[in-house]
């Protein structure tokens, strides 16, 4: 099946891993990820505190481009996909608005008549492709592979999409069809702290020291997430956390497609797992099946 | 809270209902915004809001203040630029309100109108946010980064460092910015949307009209039953 693939702007730099290892897993499972041709900034949450019309028009534009491929649009960001999905809730909802919105895009000769469909990368695992598929798929056994599976805020809310808003089990499905097992994790939506990280950092630290304490207490190997800024702030402020709270976290972060391509047979380099920074990574007790 | 900022509820001094009159324009772009005027003050919002013990207003009484008709001292709040956007409270409302949405409204009345506590570093980030956006139509993270604490609070970015190497060395940072190609049309979608955003036509949404503190909603009910 072909999909459109909206990669956003941090997938593009920081993390690039999360792009690379989704493109690898999509290949492996027989679906083509097109990239949407010349998308811009989704506008993800500061852009919303700015201006109305403006957050909603530019955001517009990624589904005015996406529309006339009549495919899905696939985005793997949790902010993305929820700013994506939420701009065309909103303007479903409120015709006038939506007719503002055009008249901006008609400045660049767009239109957007409601047609696109948002969907996430695990929506399409679970509900496309199917775990059956998935299970035929995996070379490796994810074996004694403890994971607390992270969902974070944004793609589970504000509305009820694809997954529970409180206990979520997608991912939990997922990765237990592979054969990994999940932890009990309280944590799996509670907020890391996001923007503030850049302007409240107390906050922050504080929200994700509280995320990365109970994946070490219920005695996970890795946490695995959805989301690049959660990704950040749990993992590459680490160091960070444990300064501030005279801890000695060394939690692994990865992206789902991550652990994923890891039982779809590919090597660390290739899922990008060589540019994490924590160091206790420990996918390297997995057993083989199928060769 | 300074009393002398706290009107009866029905009166506004002007100021005030200047204020009003531009977060009910906010509000036009949530769909079934009148839903705030039915809070209950259940507190389910404040209970699940991740970061309400940082906050000097809570959640809940963010809605209260609006009611009675002080959004004055609301906007001089830390509160509405503390909320992560996590959308707890918005989930689990009894009464439907989008609460996160709200506080996104709330956010864009203090940036139109210029009210923010003082050294405050979230407006900027917003507006840097913006700024880089508006230049390459994508974001540069390492250029948002610098642009801000440049903007705020310099001496940070050298404790940056020890990070910033450490991504570099794993080649998470990309050095250049990416730019779209058609950034002259996103530029012309850009204008024509500010063009809208800004000169305010100040017209209240017809359900809110008057309705101002308890005794104004009360009185608005009485006469819907009458009818």
């Amino acid at each position: 099946m072909d999909y459109t693939y909206y990669p956003g702007c941090s997938l593009e730099s920081a993390h690039k891993s999360y792009s690379d290892s989704v493109k690898k897993v999509f290949k492996h499972l027989d679906c083509n990820l097109i990239e949407l041709e010349d998308w811009n900034c989704c506008g993800a949450t500061a852009y919303m505190g700015v201006k109305e019309t403006l957050s909603f028009a530019i955001s517009a534009r990624n589904l005015a481009l996406a529309e006339k491929h009549k495919r899905d649009v696939i985005a793997p960001c949790s902010a993305c996909y929820t700013v994506l999905s939420k701009t065309n809730r909103y303007l479903k909802q409120l015709p006038d608005f939506h007719q503002k919105v055009n008249e901006c895009l008609k400045e660049a000769g767009l239109q957007y008549n409601l047609t696109a469909s948002v969907r996430h990368p695990l929506d399409v695992l679970i509900n496309d492709i199917g775990l059956d598929k998935i299970k035929e798929k995996c070379v490796r056994s994810l074996k004694g592979l403890k994971i607390a599976n992270y969902y974070g805020c944004q793609l589970v809310r504000p509305e009820r999409g694809f997954d529970d808003r409180e206990v979520p089990m997608t991912m939990d499905n997922l990765f237990e069809a592979c054969g990994a097992e999940n932890v009990y994790y309280p944590f799996k939506v509670k907020c890391c702290g996001g923007m503030l990280m850049t302007t409240y950092e107390d906050i922050a630290l504080k929200l994700s020291k509280e995320i990365i304490a109970s994946a070490v207490e219920n005695k996970a190997d890795c946490i695995v997430t959805t989301c690049p800024l959660c990704q950040m702030n749990l993992e590459a402020y680490q160091d960070l956390i444990n300064k501030h709270y005279n801890t000695n976290y060394d939690m692994p972060v990865f992206f789902f497609t991550q652990v994923l391509g890891m039982a779809f047979g590919f090597d660390e380099k290739e899922l990008g797992i060589d540019t994490l920074l924590t160091k206790g990574i420990k996918l390297n007790g997995l057993t083989t099946i199928h060769n | 809270m300074k009393t002398e900022s706290v009107q009866l509820p029905g009166k506004l001094s002007k100021r005030e209902e200047d204020l009003r009159s531009s977060f009910l324009k906010q509000l036009e772009t949530i769909p079934n915004s009148e839903k705030i005027k039915s809070c209950i003050q259940c507190g389910t919002c404040t209970g699940s809001c991740p970061v309400s013990y940082a906050m000097d207003i809570s959640p809940r009484e963010i809605i209260a203040l609006f009611r009675a008709g002080d959004l004055e001292t609301l906007l001089n709040s830390k509160s509405i630029w503390i909320c992560a956007s996590c959308y707890s409270c918005q989930t689990r409302c009894p009464s439907l309100i989008k609460v996160t949405d709200i506080m996104y409204a709330l956010k864009r009345l203090a940036m139109e109108k210029g009210i923010f506590p003082k050294k405050f570093p979230a407006p900027a980030l917003s507006e840097t946010f913006v700024k880089v956006m508006n230049n390459y139509g994508r974001l540069h993270e390492p250029l948002l980064i610098v642009r801000f604490l440049l903007k705020t609070t310099p001496f940070k970015l050298l404790n940056m460092m020890p990070l910033s190497l450490k991504m570099a060395k794993r080649k998470r940072v990309a050095y250049v910015p990416s730019k779209i190609k058609g950034l002259e049309g996103f530029k012309k979608i850009i204008k024509k949307a500010e063009l809208m955003d800004s000169p305010k036509e100040l017209l209240e949404p017809q359900y809110l009209k008057g309705s101002v503190g308890y005794s104004a909603i009360a009185k608005e009910t009485v006469m819907e039953s009458k009818k």
